[in-house]
């Protein structure tokens, strides 16, 4: 594989403008992981639609290797407005299907740490609002 | 041209030479020649390690200390003798010192297990270092919570040395232990030992030295420091994986109880009585890793035909001409002390705007191995203030054209990414 293959066009243009970077002030919730092998960091704060079912908006802030900061950029321009029991079921294939090039497995998990932060933050939003109505 | 050092008379030892003995240096990765800048993780092995090990599976392989008939006798001669080649090498005064381990990692647990919870009384303080290796920082850290025993970190110097009046306030009568790493295994930091194990002895304290980034690269004699315990990993010095050492003086070994428990570390065992075997197989419960131990002694072998001093002259010419060579190019940082006689042959850098990860990547596909991320040490990361770095070492068969790769690889790297 050719470097420019690995670091193609959309992976930098993901990395050097992201889309929805930035925090909501206005959030449901938010979660944030690091990946301890190389200390990329990702944070997300979500947007519930008014009857909490959906996406309406999402935002990432964070530091780490392109790989994670391209994937969870287009991580979050794909799931815009989709169910979040959906999003809590996404195959992580879909964010290395954005990627589009061959990882390998060290690499892998920097692409989905986006993917692993947006998830278990839906999971523990779902907790909590069960805990509430209990 | 490489040519022989300025300051020095020793002959150096011929690398092309070396490189023969490296099969695995021959391939290709991604279609380039493999340049192997890892050697700090773990090194290589050369042909007398691969055939010893295989020597012994084939022709003398039993089980030690415990046949009476010739493969078992054969197997635990072999054994011994790797013992005391390991012995000779680092200076002990006998076989007795010497006890095999998996590795670095698991001697510094046995310390922490065997020698402090057997000694050290809560309000007791341990002074390790702010740049020390995962290994002989966590288990501190896991007796400090369980036995109330305080942790002391010697800072650093801005240039990455050990703050040696910082270790003068530090030290009190309540120290018991005070351990460091000989050489970093991230800003490549040297530290004189001898004068260190001097002051923390008149303190009252014993010395635990990690050697692991040391013994491989340069002549240790464990009397001359008067270290009480030294600690190293025998793949990081051409052994294979599964071996290390923890050398230590003979009263404080016989003085522990034993870590491990179970076959070939006991005398005696009876239904309601057990007596500990002598030192060191008082600490070698079960069957032990023999064969790598072996192995081990092969290296060690292989290391001294070459000399120690010669393989230190090597690599500090080595790391003088990368750090000059890196230097050279725009956006790197490189951490650590800036001369190369204070520093082993390790260097921790960043490039400016690329994350180490996709430094790594992009120097992959040219062949290039380098580690990137913490190295096993995120509190001196944190000192560092990054998150990460990108780290390259050296060993014997590194070549100073290998230095030339990575600097125009990294060049290459820079143009991939649009960053001038």
């Amino acid at each position: 594989m050719a470097m420019s293959d690995l670091y193609r066009e959309h992976l930098l243009d993901h990395y050097e403008n992201p889309r929805h970077h930035a925090t909501l002030a206005d959030a449901d919730f938010s979660h944030q992981a690091s990946n301890p092998l190389c200390g990329d960091h990702v944070r997300i704060d979500v947007k519930l639609s008014e009857d909490k079912t959906r996406i309406a908006d999402a935002a990432f802030s964070g530091e780490g290797c392109i790989i994670s900061q391209a994937a969870t950029s287009m991580l979050l321009e794909s799931v815009m407005g989709w169910r979040i029991d959906d999003v809590e079921q996404l195959d992580p294939q879909h964010v290395l299907s954005l990627i589009g090039v061959p990882l390998t497995a060290n690499r892998v998990k920097c692409a989905l740490l986006g993917l692993k932060v947006l998830k278990t933050g839906i999971k523990l939003w779902k907790l909590q609002q069960m805990q509430h109505s209990a | 041209m490489w040519s022989v050092g300025m300051h020095t008379q020793r002959e150096f030892f011929d690398v092309h030479a070396v490189r023969r003995d490296f099969p695995i240096l021959q391939q290709r990765v991604n279609g380039k020649p493999l340049v192997f800048l890892d050697s700090a993780a773990s090194s290589q092995k050369p042909l007398p390690v691969l055939e010893a090990m295989e020597r012994v599976y084939r022709e003398a392989y039993a089980n030690v200390h415990r046949g009476v008939y010739a493969l078992s006798e054969a197997a635990t001669a072999a054994y011994d003798e790797a013992r005391a080649k390991i012995a000779r090498f680092i200076g002990a005064p006998a076989v007795e010192n010497i006890v095999f381990t998996r590795n670095a990692t698991e001697a510094l647990n046995l310390l922490a297990y065997a020698y402090a919870r057997a000694f050290l009384r809560e309000g007791d303080e341990i002074l390790l270092t702010e740049l020390e290796h995962h290994a002989n920082f966590v288990p501190w850290m896991v007796l400090a919570r369980e036995r109330n025993v305080t942790l002391k970190f010697i800072p650093l110097t801005p240039e990455g040395l050990l703050d040696l009046d910082a270790f003068e306030r530090l030290l009190t009568e309540r120290t018991r232990i005070v351990t460091f790493a000989h050489v970093s295994n991230v800003l490549g930091t040297i530290t004189d030992p001898a004068p260190i194990i001097a002051r923390a002895h008149a303190a009252g304290a014993i010395v635990i030295v990690d050697g692991s980034q040391s013994v491989p690269h340069m002549p240790v004699n464990v009397q001359a420091m008067d270290c009480d315990f030294l600690v190293f990993s025998g793949h990081k010095m051409l052994g294979p994986t599964g071996i290390g050492v923890l050398y230590g003086k003979r009263a404080l070994l016989e003085a522990m109880p034993p870590f491990l428990t179970g076959g070939d570390m006991i005398s005696y065992v009876g239904f309601d009585d057990v007596r500990w075997n002598d030192v060191p197989l008082k600490f070698e419960a079960g069957t032990p890793a023999f064969v790598e131990a072996i192995g081990l002694g092969a290296a060690v072998d292989y290391l001294s035909a070459l000399g120690m001093d010669a393989v230190r002259a090597h690599e500090a010419q080595l790391t003088a001409y990368a750090l000059e060579r890196l230097s050279e190019v725009s956006g790197v940082r490189i951490y650590g002390p800036q001369d190369p006689q204070r520093r082993g042959g390790v260097i921790a850098f960043t490039v400016n705007r690329i994350h180490p990860h996709d430094l790594a990547s992009l120097l992959d596909q040219h062949g290039i191995a380098i580690r990137a991320g913490h190295h096993c040490a995120q509190p001196l990361h944190q000192r560092l203030g990054v998150n990460a770095t990108a780290r390259a070492s050296f060993y014997i068969y590194t070549e100073p054209s290998e230095i030339d790769a990575l600097a125009e690889g990294i060049e290459h790297a820079k143009r991939a990414l649009r960053i001038s």
